[in-house]
């Protein structure tokens, strides 16, 4: 557990494992290919590679052109242009058609850190989950990252996947089996489950051991696959627990947590504690302090599990 | 006169009288449908015709064969022109058209590639068929396809960003396999694109931006036919083709009239405008 990576340095390694093996695969990239990684593809497959400067929309809207001739498209840029700026290329021109195109954009969520508000998306997730058709997976570590994008592949459509620029904890190993749309129980319990996804489930992993400290049995589960999402996963743990926790790097609007708020008030109504951003904008900052300052910390986890119990 | 012009007209009377049947679908259809655009569908009918009955090579049984040349309607309103186009071609059956935007229809009020045969891709957000015409270009010189793309884009639709961001992606790559074509009415909801936000000189702009630029009578096919043989020959770079249109062309009342840019025509309107059509010389 002591070395950490980000999701997003998986993305450049992975799009060459693919490129290998696919010829199919074309990477976009939006003048981000040093901070999303990509450039690692462009240096090993130049004539697979388009730098499509400044300009997302265009970039979204060009995949979708590529898709109908056979390609495999994989778009970068930051998650807040990616799914932000060229919203509605993407719900148009990619998702409602269903063509197959992969985007993967990095720097999602305030962990971007010192360059704020205005880079921080916290609704990338609620905007990509209401299109019909999308898959949307958040994964917690460098490995379920490398994983997801690889699957990202044999999905015949529209996939989300959501990268980092904060480093992480390893939680999963290379041989790590990622099954797009199923739930892993990290760690069981049976006071309260805490549902994470992202850079929370490491710290929810952590609040679960300081709770275990307190008599408080905790359970752990990993939503990495936001949509479609694994709601008998849910609905058993909530059974068994009677309390859930959810845990998010996102806007506490339309992210997991409401997600799974809607999911249990219709199947098994337990109380519910949403840990995520309440509903405001981010702002400068080193991401340690971030998390502090919005309360996304495994100490935020902890209270909000003990605020369930009474406690 | 030499064989060749003799071969000449005879094609561009064939495409003519084409376009001709082609007009009076477009206003059966919309008659039928009680909604729709005919404007921007009749401006459009010589430049699609040409493209399907002269221009483009595909094959209606087989409407996904790669070797294909590729469509786009990227003024995605302008559905009926198409539809009426695919119809002919023998991508469908002509009576479906009666059927535009009805529940149970596979003919949508903009062109949807999963439910019509034919259609290269799904569009109608304005645009956005454009940049997704440059990416099929791209797609098509990875492959070293033969194959070529067309794109038509509206006047007003050339008020949006993507049109020129994508404007700008097409001549860096030398996408000389795509040619763009405007169908340019100088007509838009809220009025005159020149009252609105006017966006000449258009062909000075395009060339601004790279692409080899032809300004045509979008309604005369010995042009329309000239302009994209023209674009065949031009290398290393994308064409755009400024065709200049009249909205509603050849039906009287409608002929430069904002108020049918989405206004289907009554029933009394279609037997007038199918008169009139089919009086201007014979369908093919």
């Amino acid at each position: 557990m002591s070395e950490k990576r980000a999701t997003r340095e998986a993305y450049g390694e992975t799009l060459i494992e693919l490129g290998r093996v696919n010829p199919n695969i074309v990477v976009l990239e939006a003048d981000l290919a040093k901070s999303t990684t990509t450039i690692k593809f462009k240096k090993e497959f130049p004539d697979r590679f388009f730098d499509c400067g400044v300009a997302e929309q265009n970039m979204m809207a060009m995949a979708a052109g590529l898709a109908t001739t056979g390609k495999i498209c994989f778009t970068g840029s930051f998650a807040m242009f990616a799914t932000g700026r060229a919203f509605e290329q993407v719900r148009n021109t990619i998702a409602y058609p269903s063509l197959n195109v992969k985007i993967c954009p990095t720097h999602a969520g305030i962990t971007v850190g010192a360059d704020g508000g205005s880079h921080q998306t916290i609704e990338d997730i609620a905007l990509m989950r209401v299109i019909p058709g999308m898959t949307v997976i958040v994964p917690a570590d460098y490995y379920e990252a490398k994983k997801a994008i690889a699957k990202a592949v044999e999905i015949d459509g529209p996939v989300y996947v959501r990268l980092g620029r904060a480093t992480l904890p390893m939680i999963f190993d290379e041989d790590y089996d990622f099954v797009p749309g199923k739930a892993i129980v990290l760690r069981e319990g049976t006071d309260v489950t805490i549902f994470a996804t992202g850079i929370m489930v490491s710290s929810s992993l952590v609040a679960a051991e300081s709770l275990a400290k307190d008599g408080i049995s905790a359970e752990v589960i990993n939503i990495s696959t936001i949509k479609p999402l694994d709601d008998n996963a849910i609905i058993e743990s909530a059974v068994k627990t009677g309390r859930v926790v959810v845990a998010e790097e996102h806007s506490i609007i339309g992210g997991l947590g409401s997600a799974v708020a809607e999911l249990l008030c219709e199947k098994h109504p337990v109380p519910v504690a949403r840990v995520g951003i309440k509903d405001v904008f981010g702002r400068s900052g080193e991401p340690a302090e971030l998390l502090k300052y919005y309360g996304l910390t495994d100490e935020d986890i902890s209270q909000a599990a003990k605020g369930l119990l009474g406690k | 006169m030499t064989t060749h012009t003799t071969n000449k007209q005879a094609t561009v009377s064939l495409v003519e009288a084409k376009a001709r049947t082609i007009r009076t679908r477009i206003i059966n259809m919309l008659g039928a449908a009680g909604s729709g655009h005919p404007g921007g569908s009749l401006s459009a009918a010589d430049i699609v015709t040409t493209l399907y009955f002269h221009e483009m090579n595909h094959n209606a049984a087989e409407p996904r064969w790669p070797g294909r040349d590729r469509f786009v309607l990227s003024k995605g309103h302008a559905a009926p022109v198409l539809y009426a186009a695919l119809a002919e071609s023998g991508y469908f059956p002509r009576e479906d058209l009666a059927t535009l935007r009805k529940i149970d229809s596979h003919l949508q009020g903009h062109p949807d590639m999963n439910k019509t045969p034919g259609v290269e891709i799904s569009t109608g957000s304005l645009g956005m068929g454009f940049s997704a015409a440059v990416g099929m270009a791209l797609g098509l010189k990875i492959d070293k396809s033969e194959s070529r793309v067309y794109t038509l884009i509206g006047d007003g639709e050339s008020q949006e960003g993507i049109i020129w961001e994508a404007s700008m992606f097409a001549p860096q790559h030398k996408l000389d396999n795509l040619v763009g074509i405007l169908d340019y009415n100088n007509l838009q909801i809220d009025g005159r694109v020149s009252d609105i936000v006017d966006i000449r000189p258009a062909a000075a702009k395009w060339s601004a931006f790279g692409w080899h630029t032809i300004e045509i009578d979008g309604h005369n096919i010995e042009q329309i036919i000239g302009a994209l043989d023209e674009a065949k020959s031009i290398k290393g770079k994308p064409t755009m083709i400024i065709a200049n249109t009249v909205k509603g062309k050849n039906v009287s009342f409608m002929e430069g009239q904002v108020d049918f840019h989405g206004k289907a025509p009554s029933k009394d309107e279609v037997a007038q405008a199918c008169g009139e059509i089919e009086a201007s010389g014979p369908l093919g």
